[in-house]
């Protein structure tokens, strides 16, 4: 049980990821902004990045209870 | 900068690589693994950035802007699903000692040479160049340090070059750690180790040049932005604009061929299947190879940017900037920093894709040939050194292709933009490796299919338009089309437009291969071999090795296969193998021999030096070279699913025995757990018998002192000897009788004690007044509190206060508390408060004392049967189970008793029922 919800987490952890990283979501931040000095469009790409870096770690690393 | 000092350095990192190497081999050697751990899993694993990344990246920013992301993304998404899938194709390759990704895909679909050897075209195909252009980005990142002119470079004769030297050291490396003995299981501890190692300087010395560009050069990371951002030129670079063509497919193309290469590519395959350890390090790496990833990408726009700024858009090579920007800055030490980390990331790609091809190379393409010449397959030679010198001989090939192809390519178009050509070649291998690992239906003329329409179409719209821009055909077939015909242009087949070049090969080959690998497949239905490979493959999470079915079925001897064994694994390895199994399968004899005699040459044993066999030659040649010794039968269908059947049967057998075991264990552990309340219980009892007889003895040994005295006066006083006085004969008699009344006190709370905990009591249950009750309570003990000298101060509602109790009893835990308090005040100076509050749904009764209070540590003990507080010289009269009885009767009718006290502050013994709630004594009711 505990371990096909792992895999459902895994799943839906992708199509996010796959969703945040894709069109149409990123031409939302194809735009001449900067947030804190840098530029919108590098930073939604490797914001994602990080945090879906961050739930992952989270799921491969919580001990499996 | 001199030349001498940069190829003294890079020899010097050279050296430091075999040092590391020699290091994790004599580790393994002495069973310390320094790569058992998951972060040296996950870091060796970065290996997937080459030069191309190093130098690459910073280019194709300078370009094109966020366009070297997408080929990072990739792995990232397919990390998260690493814990699924790689996973699989671990346990698969581990199970079965698939050593390569031809050996994976020829042994899933029934372990057919000519898949092998197909998979080994295509990557040699595919990946030769790749590494070329490892050894260009270090050719040309020593020309900039060295200061020699691109027109210079190119007239060198080749011994002239060091480029020549490197790869040659590199071959010898690669020979020495990657093909020192024939190890079934190709794995390579001293190799991993430099790799990981290799690994960690790329990403420093890139982190340290980033840092240096974006505070050194400049002014930070948002100063970097802000001065670009005032040159339209280069602002579009990290913010094309809505209005700006941004290329979405193409995107989503670089994306999914990044996903599909980072499982796919030769080296990737190496690292992460073939040299895994232990499987769970992949819960790691999942994670810490994305983020080496993100770190090592974080300054290649600033650094990108930096050099357009410092140079000038079109006066510098941007792939270089992370050595020119250094070096124009007067900074030698940091651009030689950087040149090692560049010459890191290349030798390392280097080194574990040339051991990944040439172990296909070997397996899939020379030892075939090699065992269908009589001379080798029916000799009774030892092959081992002859697969080892193959194995090296392939090695030195690949690494010179890579080098006369860099020579001959230069400058061509053909390298520059091999990197995605590659990734594009190895991705036709997914429909075959992912399919195959999901869906049983799948056939080897599908695969082949599949895979020979996915590379044919990779070589027309990939490979001969980057060899037709390179200048080595005429390319005018790619405008109009060869022979003329508009709809074959390679580059918009079908008339197919509107993607760029990448995209649109991928498309086409990837939709043909996955076409044809399902719709080949389903033309008909698997053949035996290929379905009970398919079975293995697919369920292998399914069940242990050690449950799997066999399906083979015939006549073998142990000595035949031992003697295979023997020829293509070393006498003493097979051996040793050969007693391994004889041990593990229960089969014990006298001595070594004996053992192996013993043993049976069932379907097992086939199975398990079939195995063997594959880790070092392929699964196809070890299954030629098994058939070549052994009588087999021919299957078919049915049987194979009989034999699934039974290995269901035995899995469910052993669940059950499984179960059996655990459902026993279980029962004896509560027994254990049971006997264990029991010996407490009885613990208990022994320490209860004690104190009572100790407390009966007490009154009992003064009564009998005291009679024994009186009856020696009495015999004294009928001899004639003066009698004792009347009063002190009283006195005596009054003790007797004091004494007596305590006995049978005490006598009666025991009784009462054992009653309520043996739930026998009778209990009366009344609506009371808790007020009405206490006042009657304080009346009783009011001469013993007179006695003390005691002040009672009483702090009652006026309203009466209902609960629902027995009221005797609850007079009783009155009393108790009230004579406790009374016993334990100093003699006339005594204070005692009583008083009542309602909180909520209950109501709590406090007796407060102004006596020595309890200790911390015996406030516990008091409620305990003959534990009265204080040290036992200071301890009043009393029997010790006043207390325990009172907590009794409180917790009967739902209630909590408890003190509160510090020593020299008195102490506050308190309880609390629930307010008139008649069922709430169920709760306390133990009857």
């Amino acid at each position: 049980m505990k371990h096909t919800l792992e895999s459902q987490r895994l799943l839906a952890l992708f199509a996010a990821g796959c969703l945040l990283l894709n069109y149409p979501l990123i031409a939302l931040w194809n735009r001449a902004a900067r947030l804190w000095g840098l530029p919108l469009f590098p930073l939604a790409l490797f914001v994602p990045w990080g945090l879906l870096i961050a739930a992952l770690a989270w799921l491969m690393e919580r001990r499996p209870d | 900068m001199s030349p001498l000092l940069v190829v003294a350095v890079s020899l010097a990192y050279l050296l430091t690589l075999f040092a590391v190497a020699a290091y994790g081999d004599r580790r393994a050697a002495a069973g310390r693994s320094v790569i058992a751990s998951p972060w040296v899993y996950a870091l060796s694993l970065a290996v997937y950035c080459s030069a191309w990344t190093y130098f690459g990246s910073v280019g194709r920013a300078a370009s094109s802007g966020v366009w070297f992301l997408p080929i990072y993304l990739g792995p990232m998404l397919a990390m998260v699903l690493a814990w699924l899938v790689l996973r699989k194709m671990l346990r698969i390759a581990q199970r079965y000692r698939i050593t390569s990704i031809a050996d994976f895909v020829s042994s899933r679909y029934g372990k057919s040479p000519l898949l092998a050897g197909l998979v080994t075209l295509i990557t040699v195909v595919g990946i030769v160049p790749y590494i070329a252009l490892q050894l260009k980005g270090i050719s040309v990142a020593f020309d900039v340090l060295t200061a020699v002119p691109a027109v210079l470079a190119r007239e060198r004769a080749w011994w002239q070059e060091s480029t020549v030297y490197l790869a040659l050291a590199l071959a010898g490396f690669t020979m020495m750690f990657g093909a020192r003995h024939l190890d079934s299981s190709e794995r390579h501890e001293g190799l991993v180790a430099a790799v990981a190692f290799e690994s960690v300087v790329k990403l420093l010395a890139f982190l340290v040049v980033g840092i240096y560009v974006s505070w050194g050069l400049f002014d930070g990371v948002g100063d970097i932005f802000a001065r670009a951002a005032a040159r339209p030129e280069l602002a579009s670079l990290f913010a094309p604009g809505p209005g700006m063509a941004f290329s979405h497919p193409q995107w989503f193309a670089l994306t999914l061929l990044a996903m599909l290469s980072v499982l796919l590519l030769p080296r990737q395959f190496q690292v992460m299947v073939v040299e895994n350890v232990d499987e769970r390090h992949l819960r790691r790496a999942a994670w810490v190879f994305p983020l080496y990833l993100l770190l090592i990408n974080l300054f290649v726009l600033p650094i990108a940017l930096g050099g357009l700024l410092h140079f000038g858009p079109g006066q510098a090579d941007p792939e270089t900037f992370v050595l020119s920007l250094p070096l124009s800055q007067g900074q030698p030490v940091l651009a030689l920093l950087a040149v090692v980390g560049g010459l890191s990331a290349a030798t390392g790609m280097v080194i574990v894709e040339t051991i990944a091809v040439s172990t296909m190379v070997c397996n899939d393409l020379v030892v075939p040939v090699l065992l269908r010449m009589r001379r080798w397959s029916e000799g009774r030679h030892n092959l081992t050194r002859v697969i080892l010198n193959t194995r090296r001989l392939a090695i030195l090939a690949v690494m010179l292709l890579g080098y006369c192809y860099f020579r001959l390519a230069g400058e061509a178009y053909a390298l520059v933009s091999i990197g995605l050509i590659s990734f594009a070649a190895v991705a036709q291998f997914a429909p075959a490796m992912l399919g195959g690992m999901y869906w049983r239906g799948a056939t080897r003329h599908g695969a082949l299919a599949g895979l020979l329409a996915g590379f044919a179409l990779w070589c027309y719209t990939l490979m001969l338009p980057s060899l037709a821009k390179s200048g080595w055909m005429a390319d005018d077939f790619l405008l109009v089309g060869p022979w003329g015909l508009d709809w074959l242009r390679p580059e918009a087949l079908l008339g197919l437009g509107g993607f760029d070049p990448l995209t649109h090969a991928l498309f086409w080959s990837l939709l043909c291969n996955a076409g044809l690998y399902v719709g080949v497949s389903l033309w008909r239905s698997p053949s035996v071999a290929e379905a009970s490979q398919a079975l293995l493959f697919v369920d292998v999470f399914e069940r242990s090795s050690q449950l799997q079915p066999v399906f083979w079925r015939g006549q073998a001897s142990v000595a035949s296969l031992l003697a295979l064994a023997e020829r293509f694994l070393g006498a003493e390895r097979a051996r040793e193998l050969f007693e391994r199994y004889a041990h593990e399968h229960g089969v014990v004899g006298a001595d070594r021999v004996d053992s192996l005699e013993r043993l049976q040459a069932d379907a097992e044993l086939v199975h398990f030096v079939e195995t063997q066999l594959t880790g070092a030659i392929g699964s196809a040649s070890a299954r030629v070279m098994v058939a070549s010794v052994v009588e087999e039968e021919a299957l078919a269908l049915e049987d194979v699913l009989a034999m699934v059947e039974e290995a269901k049967r035995l899995l469910l057998h052993s669940r059950e025995l499984e179960e059996k075991s655990l459902s026993l264990e279980r029962a004896s552990a509560e027994l254990r757990a049971a006997n264990e309340q029991l010996k407490s219980l009885d613990r208990l009892k022994d320490d209860f018998m004690s104190s009572v007889t100790h407390e009966l003895r007490t009154p009992l040994t003064s009564i009998r002192a005291l009679a024994e005295l009186m009856l020696d006066d009495a015999r004294a006083e009928a001899g004639g000897a003066p009698a004792m006085r009347l009063e002190q004969r009283q006195n005596f008699l009054a003790i007797i009788v004091a004494e007596t009344e305590r006995l049978g006190r005490l006598v009666n709370q025991v009784l009462d004690m054992a009653k309520i905990e043996s739930g026998h009591a009778e209990w009366q249950h009344a609506e009371l007044d808790l007020v009405a009750l206490i006042r009657r309570s304080v009346q009783t003990v009011a001469e013993l509190l007179r006695e003390r000298g005691a002040l009672l101060t009483l702090d009652l509602p006026d309203s009466p206060v209902t609960v629902h109790a027995d009221p005797d009893r609850l007079t009783q835990v009155m009393i108790n508390l009230i004579s406790n308090a009374a016993k334990f005040v100093p003699a006339g100076s005594g204070r005692i408060r009583i008083g009542l509050a309602c909180q909520d749904d209950r109501v709590q009764v406090e007796v407060q004392d102004n006596g020595p209070g309890v200790a911390p540590e015996q406030q516990a003990l008091v409620f305990e049967k003959f534990r009265q507080g204080g040290d036992a010289s200071q301890r009043p009269q009393g029997t010790g189970l006043g207390l325990p009885i009172s907590r009794q009767i409180v917790e009967h009718f739902g209630g909590q008793i408890g003190l509160r006290s510090q020593l020299g502050q008195g102490a506050c013994f308190s309880f609390w029922l629930p307010l008139g709630a008649p069922d709430n004594d169920k709760n306390g009711d133990r009857a």
